[in-house]
């Protein structure tokens, strides 16, 4: 459906949630303060792997203020172990070391006093007897059999480990004319929120209810607390109404919550458990892919991509967290944007004495994207073709979907093609071109990078029961709930919390839409999770595709019992009826009608009028199934990963400063096509800072561990975030593919940018260090590395 | 140990305190005179979610202590608005530009923005992201904020009549 | 993050400030703008037991020419001295590298005797400092010493100063010598306001000719104390500074130096950054020192 179609939906409008920001009222967990609070300060392991052999809280407690030390021992005896999503039973892992400390930064013991200050007074005073390991650092060392075990009871570092082969790879490899080799390394970024991690738990003895405030999202975590703490679910009530500083899919805290419950129940007193940045960087259990990819690819002679082999070790941390699954999401996009007749995939996932990752923005998606367009680059200069026109002989056309990949997801629309062109005409290529070459006449190195990378959308775990069979789940849901009341206002009540995204001017725009009221009249608020219908959280982009089904689902539901009450009191069959705007009147004869806020009095209060078993009230709920879930993979792991897909084509032009080795961003480009935009604005300002994570990942982020084991770059000091300074202007520009799988043909868009960005500036980087001879599949290509980089190659010229 | 007693203006209004000297001006702000909009991001001058004008002045207050700030007249994101309920055209235009999205980068953006167009309502691309190149943004990549704070200086110097307005 | 205790004093005058430190016997240490010093006790990496907040000592504050010098109090903030006529006119090296310290809101605080105390290796202000052959003055209970700047800096994050010392000014010399005086500063930061890994400073005179009669060359960030470039100067002086007698004398840096090495940056890269970008900025200062008009 044509974006002009719509009245609200896919028009400017200022977001209904920015208000409370500008003016700095929003209240984030930090801002939750409860009468008699106590805090938390974390003592965190110095070792990489050590057995924790005591501890002596004695000191801590004897310090005024201190009114409780908190150890593994406590919480191994109450609680029950965080769970990995694997079939691993040995796993097991705790909020806090209990017995081995396996990462520097880990945490082995937790005081709780007056104030924070004071509970970190106590905390250097906490002695631990630590017997240091010899700790395992580098994945594929782990691998090898003499590497020490970072957890014994699993007997291997090897957390996971699966090939899956989709379609005829081998003869395929033979039956090609070219084939190619390569490794690409994505080294540990992640999202970094500029907030950290925080909880206030407080148990309620009376009510015997634990109730929770956090920064969070996450499915599951309310379920998934209450059965670590071994409370009954309903006797957890999450609060989603509390502002969450960014998250971008790292915001799990699931140890932090237990920890914080655990204390919390103990104590009788509320307690708040906020991450200060270095309990964050290294003890926050938030990291990111750290992955290794072996790629090799099977091609023609004109560079029709046949067949693929792709190895993907990731090392994972001391723990498993998302990590191991973030190998399997890609599954549902594995082939990128193109045709290709059949791949091979192996995911292993390692686990080394390193700070656990946490689940980051797209999933996996970014760094298999990464891999992919470096793969197309090095086939094109292999064969001597233009990168582009590779693509687009590669690019699985508009009249080809919906396209089954091998591994048996389906790509539900797309224009790939037209992406590319209007990016390419935009980025004024030609234009670009002369710069470069100019640039390269002036004696500079100069590139231009060039990505199409999908954005796989709508969430779904299909990569649960992929990775662990036993694990048979195949709902993924989100519901909506509207009431109309008796004076005719709407409440919509969505069932989760938001980290920026939106969700409130997304769900009003669409109930709007479907009612057609102004979103400017329609509330929205998050019930808790005791009131809250099932949801799996703004994950996997899908709250465009979910919430927006829901609401819209609701909202229709709704429209139908505004238009049977109007029936009956016009007294006329519906499909005589003409709705608009929330008034309903007789095609036949409009002077007679009925207004929006009489047929909300008939409904509240003249059942009289009511059709005849229609409830009271005006209110309707739909829970949504994810389109196209409902299946577990198939014996040979074909599974439909997601429903919707969305593409970006980025351009960027870049400049590497041949000493310093400091790569300057230029012109940025980047074609979207994520469907209908519910909200242009915001799904633009994703995109934006999509793109500026990726730039992040591609020069400057890296959580970076010396041979000891030691996270060297555990501060904004060492961790560099881009600022204003290193972010280009980047131009937009928009094209929409509509799915047809959702309400108004949209698909999601809230990994935008981040999962093509590092592609992009790779290929760009790469392409200026083309006349070189230099070859570059590493991030962050940071300006010592390519600056010795290029050193070297400049030295063997002369 | 030691604790001093200060006496401040916030947002116009006078406030007496007796801190420790440990306590630092954020966390002051924040827990103390219960002013939440200012954000501590990191404790360690580098991100910006702290920034308060002091003295006029866009200064860290996560590297300063309360106790150093007896005297000063402080004015944090809660003060922006000329009256309780309304916006300044700054906040405004970041509402217009939606040069936000999880908004707690965002009081630190506004003062910042704050202090730059105290002095200049022209300023170029340039100026402005060096005005808040001091402030980390991990949601919007800055294009919308560069671009709310172009308006705003356009709207305050008159160069620009307001669209429909939703405040 | 949040500090140890400690106790607090605000001082008046220096002499108040001296007196405290003295009477902390080592256990006391000066904040001014707590750019650098709030981090480190937040993290726990210092424990002072006594802080001096130094901030409302009227005579710590100010810059004026007192003969050919330019003389800056230690705790002036480092925006005054950015936005100051006299700094401008007498200083113009210390007016670019100010441009690189930070941002908007660091300079608005932080002060100039704050980053010199701070002794960081790649600190544009010590660079300056050391670049012009600048003095320092430092005020105790025993009296008051003037440290040159090739004795202030003694490694990373240390300087000469006692414990019970105050640093109260900076004295930047003024070159008074007939001729056209340029100025550069550059430096390789890995985002644009992080410390630099390489930084250099550089301040020339052209006589009627266009020759240089004198050069001050400074590196920063290479070693763990910014350093003069002793043989790159001479090899400067009585040239036109054109490319090739930039590029050779240059080259006389890839022996001069002993670059650290950390997890940003090698060796390696630092003194080929420090080669190139010391070409960069003489060709810089030459091209002020032309323009300046005879």
């Amino acid at each position: 459906m044509a974006e002009s179609a719509f009245r609200y939906i896919a028009k400017k409008r200022r977001p209904k949630e920015d208000r409370r920001f500008i003016a700095g009222a929003a209240r984030y967990v930090a801002d939750v303060a409860l009468p008699g609070m106590l805090h938390v300060a974390l003592v965190a392991s110095p070792y990489p792997f050590a057995r924790i052999r005591g501890i002596d809280a004695r000191a801590a407690l004897g310090l005024p203020g201190v009114r409780a030390v908190v150890t593994g021992a406590d919480l191994v005896a109450a609680t029950d172990a965080m769970m990995s999503g694997l079939d691993a039973p040995k796993l097991r892992r705790y909020p806090l070391a209990h017995q081995l400390a396996r990462y520097v930064g880990e945490w082995v013991a937790a005081v709780v006093a007056e104030s924070r200050a004071v509970a970190e007074d106590a905390a250097e005073l906490v002695e631990v007897d630590y017997q240091p390991l010899m700790p395992v650092i580098d994945p594929e060392a782990a691998i090898k059999p003499e590497a020490p075990i970072v957890h014994p009871d699993h007997g291997s570092n090897v957390l996971f480990r699966k090939k899956w082969v989709w379609g005829p790879v081998a003869e395929d490899f033979a039956a090609s004319d070219h084939r190619l080799a390569f490794r690409a390394r994505w080294h540990r970024s992640s999202t970094v929120p500029i907030e950290t991690f925080g909880v206030v738990a407080a148990w309620d003895h009376a009510r015997q209810l634990l109730d929770i405030w956090a920064s969070i999202q996450m499915p599951k975590y309310p379920d998934q607390l209450a059965r670590a703490l071994r409370l009954p679910g309903n006797a957890v009530r999450v609060h989603f109404d509390v502002d969450v500083g960014g998250s971008y899919g790292v915001k799990r805290g699931l140890k932090h919550s237990i920890l914080a419950g655990f204390i919390a129940r103990q104590l009788g007193v509320p307690v708040r458990l906020l991450e200060d940045r270095l309990e964050n960087m290294r003890g926050g259990d938030a990291q990111g892919p750290d992955r290794i990819f072996d790629i090799e690819v099977a091609f023609s002679k004109e560079g029709i991509i046949r067949a693929l082999k792709i190895r993907a070790l990731d090392d994972c941390g001391a723990h498993a967290g998302r990590a191991p699954l973030q190998l399997g999401k890609p599954v549902g996009a594995i082939c990128g944007p193109y045709r290709v007749n059949s791949v091979e995939y192996e995911a292993i996932s390692v686990t080394t004495n390193k700070t656990p990752q946490e689940a980051v923005r797209g999933f996996g998606q970014s760094p298999t994207n990464f891999a992919l367009e470096t793969m197309m680059d090095r086939v094109a200069a292999h064969l001597g073709l233009d990168r582009i026109a590779l693509r687009r002989a590669n690019l699985i056309a508009k009249d080809q979907f919906p396209y089954t990949i091998p591994s048996g997801s389906t790509y539900d629309s797309g224009d790939y093609h037209t992406v590319l062109e209007k990016a390419l005409n935009a980025a004024d290529l030609p234009a670009l071109l002369r710069q470069r070459d100019g640039a390269r006449a002036a004696g500079k190195l100069a590139g231009i990078g060039i990505a199409c990378c999908l954005e796989p959308s709508g969430g779904n775990s299909a990569f649960e029961p992929l990775f662990n069979p036993k694990n048979e789940t195949t709902t993924w849901m989100e519901a909506c709930s509207i009431k109309i009341d008796l004076y005719g206002a709407v409440v919509v009540s969505m069932n989760t919390s938001s980290s920026g995204q939106g969700h409130e001017t997304l769900a009003a725009t669409v109930v709007g839409e479907v009612l057609e009221r102004d979103p400017e009249t329609v509330r929205v608020v998050r019930a808790d999770s005791l009131s809250a219908l099932p949801s799996n959280s703004p994950v996997g982009s899908r709250m465009a595709i979910m919430l927006g089904g829901a609401a819209a689902g609701a909202a229709k539901k709704l429209k139908e019992s505004i238009l049977a009450i109007a029936a009956k009191k016009l007294g006329a069959p519906v499909s005589e009826l003409v709705y608009q705007n929330g008034d309903v009147a007789l095609r036949q004869d409009p002077a007679k009608k009925i207004s929006w806020d009489a047929i909300a009095e008939i409904a509240h209060r003249k059942f009289h009028e009511l059709p005849e078993g229609m409830e009271p009230g005006l209110q309707a709920t739909h829970v949504l199934e994810v389109p196209t879930g409902g299946t577990l993979p198939a014996a040979d792991g074909r599974v439909q990963m997601y429903p919707c897909y969305a593409f970006e084509t980025h351009i960027v032009y870049a400049e590497i400063d041949r000493i310093t080795g400091q790569v300057s961003l230029g012109r940025y480009v980047v074609g979207h096509d994520c469907g209908t935009m519910i909200n242009p604005d915001i799904v633009h300002g994703m995109t934006y800072g999509g793109i500026a994570h990726g730039i992040g990942a591609a020069l400057y982020e890296r959580f970076r561990y010396d041979d000891t084991g030691q996270l060297v770059s555990g501060t904004f000091m060492d961790y560099l975030i881009p600022s204003a300074h290193e972010v280009p202007n980047v131009e937009i520009v928009d094209h929409c593919t509509p799915s047809p799988l959702t309400a108004f043909g949209q698909k999601g868009s809230g990994e935008a940018g981040y999962l093509g960005a590092p592609a992009a500036i790779s290929g760009a980087v790469n392409d200026a260090l083309s006349p070189l001879g230099l070859k570059l599949a590493e991030l962050p290509m940071t300006p010592g590395l390519l600056g010795d980089l290029i050193a070297t190659a400049d030295s063997k010229h002369k | 140990m030691s604790r001093h007693e200060i006496s401040l203006t916030v947002n116009g209004r006078t406030y007496r305190a007796t801190v420790p000297a440990r306590l630092t001006l954020v966390d002051f702000l924040r827990e103390e005179l219960r002013l939440t909009g200012t954000h501590a991001g990191c404790e360690h001058g580098v991100c910006g979610a702290c920034s308060i004008l002091l003295d006029g002045r866009a200064v860290r207050s996560c590297l300063m202590f309360a106790v150093q700030a007896d005297g000063a007249t402080i004015t944090t994101v809660e003060g922006l608005a000329p009256e309780p309920g309304t916006l300044s055209v700054l906040q405004d235009c970041f509402w217009e530009l939606h040069a936000l999205q999880c908004g707690f980068c965002t009081p630190g953006m506004l003062i910042a923005a704050q202090s730059l167009l105290a002095k200049s309502l022209a300023p170029s691309e340039q100026e402005i992201r060096d005005a808040i190149g001091g402030n980390l943004c991990r949601c919007t990549g800055y294009k919308q904020i560069v671009e709310a704070i172009q308006l705003a200086a356009a709207r305050l110097s008159g160069r620009n009549v307001p669209a429909n307005n939703h405040g | 993050m949040k500090a140890a205790e400690f106790d607090y004093a605000r001082a008046g005058t220096v002499d108040e400030i001296c007196r405290l430190l003295a009477d902390a016997r080592g256990e006391g240490k000066i904040i001014a703008g707590g750019q650098t010093l709030v981090p480190l006790l937040v993290m726990r990496l210092a424990r002072p037991a006594l802080i001096v907040d130094i901030n409302r000592v009227a005579d710590l504050a100010g810059m004026a020419v007192a003969g050919d010098a330019i003389v800056i109090k230690a705790a002036t903030r480092q925006a005054d001295a950015l936005a100051d006529a006299s700094v401008q006119r007498a200083a113009p090296l210390l007016v670019k590298a100010l441009k690189m310290v930070g941002h908007p809101q660091t300079r608005n605080r932080g002060t100039i005797g704050g980053s010199l105390a701070n002794a960081d290796p790649a600190a544009e202000i010590g660079l300056v400092g050391r670049t012009l052959d600048a003095a320092i003055v430092a005020r105790s209970t025993s009296g008051e010493r003037v440290i040159p700047i090739s004795e202030f800096f003694a490694g990373a994050m240390t300087t000469a100063l006692a414990p019970e010392e105050c640093l109260t000014e900076i004295r930047l010399p003024i070159w008074r010598d007939a001729g056209r005086v340029g100025s550069g500063f550059m430096e390789m930061s890995i985002r644009q306001s992080d410390f630099a890994l390489v930084a250099c400073a550089c301040q020339l005179l052209l006589d009627g000719s266009g020759v240089c009669r004198r050069v001050a060359l400074g590196i920063g960030g290479a070693e763990a104390r910014p350093v003069r470039a002793a043989p790159v100067e001479q090899r400067l002086v009585g040239t036109r500074l054109e490319a090739a007698d930039i590029a050779d004398a240059t080259e006389q840096l890839r022996d001069a130096l002993a670059p650290l090495s950390d997890t940003h940056a090698s060796a390696d890269y630092r003194r080929r950054v420090a080669v190139a970008l010391a070409a960069r900025t003489i060709a810089a200062a030459r091209d002020d020192a032309r323009a300046a008009g005879a």
